[in-house]
This record gives structure tokens, sequence and C-alpha cells, in this order.
């Protein structure tokens, strides 16, 4: 095994995380609130300016999957009647709370007090609240994010959201705090989201650097925990960005690339942009079969399922609502299928990549069902091949090692192929 | 036994001749009625539309054809759907995209996609990639029952639908073609209720399989010769009445979005088990009242769908303990006495509310059954075989 | 003498394949693999240089009356080999006997096993001197159903019975598969010679071909089990990038390549040189590969080779919507209750797996002319006619190669790029 990265940020993150599940652990004693929502559309000022604790079940199911914990919950959830065909984030999380909702990091996960379903990018979202709901006898509110069909986020959409939000989501908040909906402070809230953002782009941005300072997937989903979870708009988080972007341009500076599980990847042979989310029960090994062959990404797609801020969009305090329902409708899995190639063929071209790799996962139908027309039009557009792998989030018996590596390493020979062929 | 249909003489149908036009469009995977409509109707246009929900009412006012897409069943060769999905995504986006691929649905000038789950979501981006002069739109409808935001949002949708179909049409509705077109699909919706009323008082005497493929050919007839059609079967029916067996009577849950090859549906009747009760085609009936007539006729469309009381894999439910009631208020509905879980593999909606319907039906006292199939499953022997035992079971144990 | 070697680890079956200074094929061999793959790419090696020391046998012998004679003793050869293997695999079942029998059967073992054996070399004998049959070389499918028959001739129930004799069979044949023995050309060629009467200008050239200096100068290695091999990396090259190298150098024209394999099908597209521009497999599931018509010949009790020229007797293609190989036992037999024939079965299977290949084709880029088919599928003329229908209807027509080497198109990929490496 390769050393723990020992950087500030890395350690900073760690105590923040470890900070937070003690609270919610604390949280039945404390009297502390907690609203369970999802990353995809996640209101976290908003919750934050209420008081109440946020807790987000896919977080819980990654951390499972690269604790190895998921295969038993999943085992748990499909003894229980769910099938083996669905999402296995919904299953790890059920078979968690069925084994005693023990979190992944070792404390207790309190109940949650509101289940704020905020439908974003994910019809299974609205069933893994109407099964947790079915547990925990709690109040549920449903904030629906109109899909970005067309491509854009059209007014209307923008008024519906706003208007749950005024309607439903802040006086649910509202009865289970006890707390009046107080927008000065959700404006604090935003302008520290704000502030975070602008670093977490410009570490984003670094991509386009050769060598990459960072890895803009298996790296970066690392690097975007905090602020797709519960630290948006937090001082920990501004301070955690900061440090993050010190790092990195540091290590611009030095012309150093990423540090990988087996070290620092300097030396970079191959740039990619990636599609999909990573299969977390064999994420080390699968970031080794990357950067075995010297392979660094640039840029994902995945890393923008909590928020797209790299093409602009930053919360705004002027309008504490609505630019919570502009960052909603702009998630990732949020947008159609034509703004999907549209972003990574701009990602292919301006972060001046080698080529470009679908990971489809089976549990995902929002990310997955499309992945081949994706690949088909980008490869169109941008005269590359594209590499196609499937795996899973977290059911452990979804990720043959031998098959992936095997199609990435003739990926890999191909663009040298490629190359040699262009310069002969 | 067809005596009495004769004697009321004129034009009456047989019960066979009834089912075997409806058979022969369910058959159709090209769509004559559809283009034999279009080529009557200069002008006109055909709108496409994929399940669950679509509003059928709008495009008719716009001058469209409303054409229900469920796939190709158990009667297409997938050659090119194949290589736009994984294995383990559903069949029915496989089996759409082969007949758009082959020509078949080039008759379509427009094609709405139900809010159903995220893979009829994104074949919506994919058509507007492959069919760049198609109209394409996503319908996402409302997921609360609030009376504001949710109709206002709703009726908001309608409206930029009804402008766009009619930019493509030529044919912008005015507000008493759009009531005379909901008018007509009220009676669409009145004449599928009696349908399933009848089925359900004499199950025997309306075989599923007979109401299915009449269903399937209102999905692609006009609506006055779906109801004419469906009125010809009723009146087949009553001249040609048929004897009761001791089957049990079922409620088949899952199978609103991908539909069961015919086969399937054959080996459970077949099996000793009366359907009275499915979620086949659901769409066509998904508004479970009249919509009223009067005042702005989007608005009234749009109030009846958040007012409806549909309960459905692809709605929110926004009872705590609605999930939990369903089978039981179903079952009591339909005076049956088991649920068959009939669900397409990787379906997402049905496959997750599964274990809540299930815990609801077997707190309940409620025997259930599940099995999984697909749009094409080659083989019922298995269906057969459990739809049997399963019936046997029913009546050892006394209906519930 | 100079040459190169190309090595395609596959799943089923390993093959190597060497390359003359001027690039040309010197010699193939092919074995099963096992689970020891160093050893399986051994055996393999040894068998193509054995065949490339008779392609120069047969260049020296070439023109003279020896000429006709080595195709005799290429069998006689091939004889010596397996006489060799079943000596060992006697003397393996002897001491096994000894070691782990029942003391009182021990002496009746030791006299069946060796009858058995007595009688299989009998039998090699009298096939040698009758015309040549086709049959698999791998000892074991030669030796194997031999044993078996005789075994259940001489057994006896209440003592030394089939059971006990086919027992002790399988755990010898494994060791004897997985030991390296001596089978080299030098080993066996000299009694080889023997058998064939020692014709005097074959002498020459079997002695020209003996100390020719055959030096291979790179290996490079491919296929499903490369990182098995003990290859430092630049010797590794992927299955994809050898197969597409190997089916442009045996079709210069190609474009398209698809391989049906055992486990794995692949669509690859080829630019002018050979040079892979993009590739496709399949997914997760094995639906569509050769091993599914492995198992509907087991459900249908027939050989693997069966299957292709009884479906070419369809006449009437039944429409089969289940590719997986988990269900295809019962889709078959709820067919075959329903009464349709197995031919017609049959052609409607091999649509099947070859529309599953289509899809991969069309995730791959389409088919281009000219479009090569390999893999072990491509030997069966069921598979060929469906692929070549479907080819026709969706792409239009199109040059369709199929080489009788086709099973060595990664080896031959892989050797082109050891000679590149040697160059």
């Amino acid at each position: 095994m390769a050393t723990v990265q020992k950087d500030r940020s890395m350690l900073l993150q760690k105590e923040m995380i470890a900070n937070h599940f003690a609270r919610l652990e604390q949280a039945p004693e404390t009297g502390e609130k907690v609203v369970y929502t999802f990353v995809p559309g996640n209101l976290t000022e908003l919750i934050r300016s209420f008081g109440a604790l946020p807790m987000l079940p896919e977080i819980n199911a990654l951390q499972s999957g690269m604790r190895k914990q998921s295969g038993d919950y999943i085992a748990e959830a499909e003894r229980a009647g769910h099938s083996e065909d669905v999402c296995t984030y919904v299953k790890c999380d059920i078979g968690m709370m069925r084994s005693g909702n023990i979190g992944p990091g070792g404390t207790k996960l309190p109940k949650p007090d509101l289940l704020l379903l905020s439908y974003t990018g994910c019809y299974t979202f609205m069933k893994w609240f109407e099964l947790l709901r079915e547990e925990y006898q709690c109040p549920t509110v449903m904030f629906h994010v109109p899909y970005q069909g067309d491509g854009v986020l059209e007014p209307e959409h923008r008024r519906y959201m706003l208007r749950q939000l005024r309607e439903q989501v802040i006086p649910a908040l509202e009865k289970v705090t006890g707390r009046r909906y107080d927008e000065d402070r959700l404006r604090e809230h935003l302008v520290r989201s704000a502030r975070a953002e602008d670093d977490l782009v410009a570490v984003l941005q670094a991509g386009k650097l050769r060598p990459s300072p960072i890895d803009g997937y298996f790296g970066t989903v690392y690097y975007v925990g905090p602020i797709f979870s519960a630290f948006r708009g937090t001082e920990e988080g501004v301070e955690y960005y900061r440090a993050l972007r010190e790092e990195v341009d540091e290590r611009a500076a030095l012309g150093l690339g990423p540090v990988t599980p087996d070290g620092p990847l300097n030396d970079q042979k191959y740039r990619l942009v990636v599609e999909g989310p990573p299969n977390w029960t064999s994420f080390r090994d699968f970031w080794k079969m990357f950067s075995d062959e010297r392979a660094v990404v640039v840029a994902s797609t995945y890393t923008k399922v909590g928020g797209t801020y790299d093409f602009g969009f930053r919360h705004d305090p002027a309008d504490p609502l609505g630019t919570l329902a502009d960052y909603c409708s702009g998630c990732y899995t949020n947008l159609n299928l034509p703004s999907r190639i549209d972003m990574l063929v701009r990602y292919i071209h301006e972060y001046q990549a080698d080529g470009f790799l679908i990971n489809s996962v089976k549990s995902c139908n929002s990310f997955s069902a499309g992945q081949l027309m994706i690949l088909r039009e980008v490869e169109k557009r941008t005269g590359i091949p594209g590499a196609f792998i499937e795996s899973d989030l977290v059911d452990p018996r979804y990720f043959s090692a031998a098959n992936i590596k095997n199609r990435l390493e003739s990926y890999f020979q191909m663009i040298d192929a490629r190359r040699l062929g262009k310069t002969a | 036994m067809a005596t009495r249909g004769e004697d009321a003489g004129r034009q009456a149908l047989t019960r066979a001749a009834v089912v075997d036009r409806a058979r022969e469009i369910y058959d159709d995977l090209d769509f004559g009625v559809v283009r034999q409509w279009l080529a009557e109707h200069p002008g006109g246009k055909a709108g496409g539309y994929l399940p669950v929900y679509a509003p059928r009412e709008v495009l008719h006012a716009c001058g469209f054809l409303p054409v229900g897409i469920h796939g190709g069943g158990d009667r297409l060769e997938i050659i090119r759907g194949d290589a736009f999905y994984q294995s383990y995504i559903c069949h029915l986006p496989r089996s759409v995209i082969e007949l758009a691929q082959s020509g078949r649905l080039d008759m379509l000038s427009a094609v709405l996609f139900p809010s159903t789950c995220d893979v009829i979501r994104n074949l919506s981006g994919m058509w507007k990639l492959l069919y760049p002069d198609v109209y394409v739109r996503y319908i996402d409808v409302p997921q609360t029952p609030d009376p504001g935001a949710a109709v206002d949002f709703w009726a908001g949708e309608l409206e930029r639908l009804a402008r766009d179909l009619g930019d493509v049409s030529g044919h912008e509705p005015g507000d008493d073609e759009l009531r005379q077109s909901i008018a007509l699909y009220n009676d669409v919706r009145a004449m599928v209720r009696t349908l399933y009323a009848v089925r359900q008082e004499r199950p025997w005497d309306v075989p599923t399989e007979e109401l299915y493929l009449l269903l399937r050919a209102g999905e692609s007839l006009p609506p006055e010769e779906f109801i004419a059609l469906a009125r010809g079967y009723l009146a087949a029916v009553e001249a040609e009445p048929r004897r009761p067996r001791d089957n049990s009577r079922v409620v088949i849950v899952g199978a609103f979005c991908e539909q069961p090859p015919l086969g399937l549906i054959k080996s459970i009747e077949r099996a000793g088990c009366y359907i009275v009760d499915d979620d086949f085609l659901l769409g066509n009936r998904f508004l479970t009242h009249d919509v009223p007539l009067d005042g702005d006729p989007l608005r009234a469309l749009a109030a009846a769908f958040v007012r409806n009381d549909q309960h459905t894999s692809v709605l929110y439910e926004i009872d705590p303990l609605g999930k939990r009631r369903l089978m039981r208020d179903r079952v009591a509905a339909a005076h049956a006495h088991g649920v068959i879980f009939a669900t397409p593999s990787f379906c997402d909606p049905a496959l997750l509310d599964q274990p809540m319907l299930r815990a609801g039906a077997e707190d309940a006292g409620i025997p259930c059954i599940a099995f999984k199939y697909a749009e094409n499953s080659g083989q019922f022997q298995q269906f057969r075989e459990q739809a049997g035992t399963f019936s046997d079971s029913i009546k050892l144990w006394g209906a519930a | 003498m100079s040459c190169v070697v190309g090595i395609d680890l596959g799943s089923t079956t390993t093959k190597a394949l060497i390359l003359d200074e001027r690039g040309e094929v010197l010699g193939r061999g092919i074995t099963n693999s096992r689970s020891n793959y160093d050893l399986a790419a051994a055996v393999a090696k040894t068998e193509a240089f054995i065949n490339a020391r008779f392609s120069l046998v047969e260049q020296q012998a070439a023109g003279t009356d020896a000429a006709g004679v080595v195709g005799r003793l290429r069998r006689a050869f091939v004889m010596e080999q397996l006489l060799h293997q079943l000596r060992h695999l006697e003397q393996l079942m002897l001491a096994e006997v000894d070691a782990s029998a029942p003391r009182e059967l021990t002496a009746a073992f030791h006299v069946a096993l060796t009858e058995i054996c007595r009688q299989i070399t009998a039998e090699e004998e009298q096939r040698f001197k009758q015309p040549p049959m086709l049959r698999s070389d791998f000892f074991r499918d030669a030796v194997g159903s031999a044993f078996m028959r005789i075994a259940e001739q001489i057994g006896d129930p209440n003592g030394v019975s089939f059971d006990r004799l086919v027992g002790m069979y399988d755990k010898c044949i494994i060791r004897v598969e997985n030991e390296p023995l001596a089978l080299d050309f030098r080993d066996h060629i000299g009694t080889a010679l023997r058998r064939v009467g020692n014709p005097p200008g074959l002498v020459d050239a079997v002695e020209y071909a003996v100390v020719k200096d055959l030096d291979p100068r790179a290996t490079v290695g491919t296929g499903y089990g490369r990182a098995r091999l003990p290859f430092p990396k630049e010797q590794i090259r992927s299955e994809i990038l050898c197969h597409g190298l190997g089916a442009h150098a045996m079709f210069p024209g190609t474009r398209t390549v698809l391989d049906i394999g055992g486990q794995d099908t692949k669509a690859i597209q080829v630019d002018s040189e050979g040079i892979v521009t993009n590739f496709q497999m399949n997914d997760r599931c094995a639906a569509g590969c050769g091993r599914y018509l492995g198992y509907i010949a087991d459900e249908m009790n027939l050989g693997l080779h069966e299957l292709g020229p009884l479906a070419e007797q369809s006449k009437r293609c039944v429409k089969i919507n289940s590719t997986c190989t988990v269900f295809a036992g019962a889709e078959l037999r709820e067919r075959l209750s329903l009464g349709e024939k197995r031919e017609d079965i049959l052609a409607g299977l091999h649509r099947a797996i070859v529309i599953r290949s289509m899809s991969l084709l069309a995730r791959s880029g389409g088919v281009s002319d000219e479009f090569t088919f390999t893999g072990g599928v491509a030997k069966n003329a069921a598979a060929v006619h469906a692929i070549r229908d479907l080819v026709q209807e969706n792409y239009g027509q199109r040059t369709l190669n199929i080489s009788p080497e086709s099973i060595y198109t990664g080896a031959l990929g892989a050797a082109l790029f050891a000679h590149r490496m040697a160059a």
C-alpha cells in the first residue's frame, strides 16, 4: 500500500467529517435536528440556516463501499425483498439501517427529523425516501426540480421551484426545527458558499495544466466531498477549499502531478476525460489501473453531480432562494443528454485530452441510459475514440478487475498506436 | 351461441371479428392504421408518446393523432437497438429505438417522453440527437398534489406544449377545440372504465387477452374509432356470454410501462387466474375522473391531474401510509383474492416500489407472487407454473 | 536463422506462432489453456517450433522423392509424442496406485492399468497404419475416450471397478498436462523417422532441420491471460491490437474485424496500416459468445462442431429472444417441447448470437469494407451464414474474409509486433 497523503487539506477534511458525524451521533441528546437529503440538489445552506444538520445517504453508501461493508448490506436488503436489478446505493443504505445504522465511520447514525426529498436528476431518489419514510415514519417534504429537458432552466420551472421552496420546503423546516426562516442568515451561508466555489473552480481548472497537478476524477471525488455534502456555506468549508487551492497552486508551481495510491504521478503519458461515477468497492484498484499506465484524468462529469460551478454559476446571496433553484437545476444529472455531450466535448477540447472513458454503472440509469449514444456522439464530434467499461457503484459482485484492466490496457495501447501512426 | 347478436341484425360484429381487428392493429409494427389516417387527413400529424401518462387531449386538439409507443414486444428482432443500451437496462427502449431506426416511426412529427423513469427521460435526449426534425418534449409532471404551485406549473407546461405542437401542425387550438378534445378523451376514459368494470364483474366474459388487445388498438386508433370498436366488443360480449369457471381472481401490478408479451397474459389466465384489475397501459385511464369542461380547458386538465387519485410507482406518494394501503384497496375494490407482481426486468419504478407494496399486501393477509418478464420473453412455462400453483393455493386456503 | 514468436493466451486455447526474418509464418502451435498459463504457453511454443522445423523439412524435401513422405513423418512424430505421454501417464497411475489404492486391490489395479495402456498403444499403432482421420491433437482428447471405453470393458464391478479406474485417470491426467515433458522435435524425430523406414532423402532434410539454429530474437504475448505471462511489460500487447494487426496481415484490405471467441466478442476498426482506431468488447455478460454455443451443444448432446452443419439444414429459422447463457437450456427445452425442429432452433440460436455481435459492431463504428471474421465461431458455417446476411441487410455489400487459420489471428499480430521490435 502506498503512503497516505498527508496534505493539510486531507487532514482538515478528515477532522471536519469526524466532527460532523460526532455531532450527528449526539443529535438525539443535544436536540439538534437532522435532515436527510441527497447530494444533487442539496439545500445545505437552507438546512444550516435553520440550525439543522444535513445527512446524505449516498455519501454513507459510497463510504460503506470504500470500506468493503456494502456487499453485506446489499445482501441484507436483497434478503428483505429488494430486487437485484435496482440501485445498490439504496440497498446499501437500507441494509445498513437494518444492521443497526452504524455509519461507515463507526458512529451511530441518528434518525431523520425530516426527509427533504430534493428530487433532482434521479428517479430513484423518490423511491429511496418513500422507502426510508416507511422505516422512520417521519415528516417528508418533496422538492421537485424539473429536468432540463430542453437544455435550459426555463423561467416557469424556476418560479415553480421558488414556490415549492416558499410554500413547502421552508414551512416543513420551520415546523421541524421550531425556528422561523431567516433570510439574512441564509445569505451569510451563501456568501461562504460562493467563496468556497471560487476556490474549487480554480482547483478543477488546474487540470488544464501540463502536467496536471490534480486528478480530475479519482482525486477530485475527495476534493468535492465537503462541498457536495454537509459543508457548503460553512466556515470549515471555506477554510478547506482555501487550503486545497494553496496546495494545488503549489504543486502546479513546482510542475508536480497529483498524488495517487502509488505516489506522485508527475510523468503523465495520457490525459483523459471521464464520464460516469466511479466504482467505490475497488476504488483504489481502479485508480491504480490508470496510474500504472501513467494516465491522469484531467476533467470529469461525475464531479459535477453535486453542483456545476466551472461554467460560471456561483451561489448568489443577492437572490437567496432563486440561487438555490438555479443551483439545483444545474446539477449534472439534471442536464439532458445533448447538454452532457456538449460538456464532455468542451472538456476534451479545453483540457486537451487524449481520450475519454465512460464508466457505465449498473445501478444508475440516470447516468447510464444513453451513455452509448454519448460515446458515439462525442467520438463523432471530437474524432477521438472513447473507451467504455462497466461496473457498479457499491456492488462488489459487479466489478471485474481483469475485464476492466484488459479494456483499459487495450485502450491506452490504441492511443499509443494512433500517436505513432500520426507521427510516422 | 352467437344468435342474439345476429338477431340484433345490422352490422353487429362478432366477438371474434372485433378481437381479430384489434389483434391486427396490435400485430402491425408499421402502424398501418396511423399511416392510413394520415393519408386520409391531409395536414394532419401523428404524435407519439411513451408510457405512462401523456396528455393526449393536447395532441389531439392540435391536429395530431396520438399514438402510443409501447415497443415491439416479442414480435420484433432487435438488431440496432442493442447498440444503444447496456445489458442491465430494461428492454423497452431498445425496441423503441429499433422501431425508429427501422423507419417504422417515421410518420411521427412529435414524440412525448413522460417522466416515467430516467431511462425514458434520457431517451428524450437521444431522440433529439437522432431525429432533429421531430418535435421532442420531456413531459415532467408535477410530483406533489399541491393545488397551487403544482396546478400552475402543470397548466403552464400544457400551455407550452399546446403552443409548440400548434407550431408543428400549424394549428394552435382555441379553447373550444381543447374542450372538444378533452370531452372526447373523457369518453375514451369512460369507455375504458366500463370495460374494466365489466371484466371485473364477469371476467369469464371479458378475458384479459381480449381486453388488452382492444386497449392496444386504442393506442393507435383515432379516439372515436376506438370507442366504436369497444362498443362493438361490449355488444358482442352481451351477445355471446360465456360460462364462469372456478378460477381465482388476481390483480396484476407492475406492468405499467414495458408491456408483457401477450403470451404472458394468456399464460396467467390459462393457469386458472382471472385478471380482475391490472396496470397495463395505465396511461389510458390515468385520470380517474372526467375533466370538467367549463373554465380554462388546460387549467381544468392540469387541475384534474393534480387532484387525481391514481396511485402508481411513477408518481410521488404523499400519504405516508399510501404504499402500505394500496394493494389492500385495489384488491378490495376488485374483489380479488391475490396479487401478482409482474414486473419488467430492470424496471426501477416497479421494482423499487415492490417491497413496500408487497409488505402492505402481506400485512393485510393478501397472497402474493412475483416474477419478472421482458417484453420479448419467449418462454412462459415458468409463469404458467407459478400462476397455476398460486391459483390452486388460493382455492385451497380459501379466498382472503 | 533468427525468428520471432507471438503467443496468444486465450481463455480456452493458447496459440503460438513463429515468423522468420522476412515476416513469413514458419510454424504454429496450439494447446488447451490450463490453470498453469506458463506451461500452456511453453507447450504451444514447443508445438510451434516443431511445426517450424517440419516447415524446414518440407522446404528441404521439396522436389525430391522424400516430399511425399513428410506428411507421414509428421503423423509418426505426433504418435511418438502421444505414446511418450501415455507411458508417462501409465507410470504416474501405477505410482499413484501404490501410494493410495487399497492394499488388496494393488495387484489387480496394476494389471488393469497396464492392460488399458497396452490396448491404447496397440490402437494407436493400428491407427497409424490407416489413412489419416481428423481428431483433436490434445492428449486428453485423444486418449481420454479410449481409456473410458476400455476401462468399461475390463473394469470389475466387485474389485477394480470402472469408477476406480477413471478416478485414477482423472487424478493423473492433470499432472501429465501440467508437467513439462520432453516432447520436442529432437526428442522424437529419430523414432518417427525409423517408423517411416528412414528414407534417405528425408533423413538429410531432417538432419538439416534438427541442427538449424532457430533463435527467437523477440517474443510478444497477448490474449486474456497475457498479464500472467512472465514477460516484461514491453513484450505484452493487448489482444485488440494484435487481432487488428493480425487480421490486417491476413487480409490487408481489412477495415473491420469481428472476433467471437469463447468468453468474449470484440469488434475492431483498423486503418490501412492495421492500426486500431476503435474497438468494443462485449459487456460483462457472456451472452453471444462462443461459450453460449458450448452450452447449447451440451444441452443437445452434440459436439460443438456439429451445431453449425445441423443449423444449416434449417428451412425455417425460429426466433430466439434470449441469448442469455443462463436461460439457454430452459428456452431450448421449451422450444423442443413445443415441437420445433432441432435445426430450426439452432438456426435461430446462431442468428441470435450473431445479432449480439451486430450491436458491438455498431458501437465500434459499423462494418466497413473489407470485413474480417475471426475466432472459433468463424469456423461455424451457420454463424458465418447469419453474419453474412445481417451485414448485407444492415450495411450493404461487404467483402467477408475468413481465414482457415483465423484462430491464430491474435498470435500472428503478436508475432508481428515482435518482428517490429526485433527490426
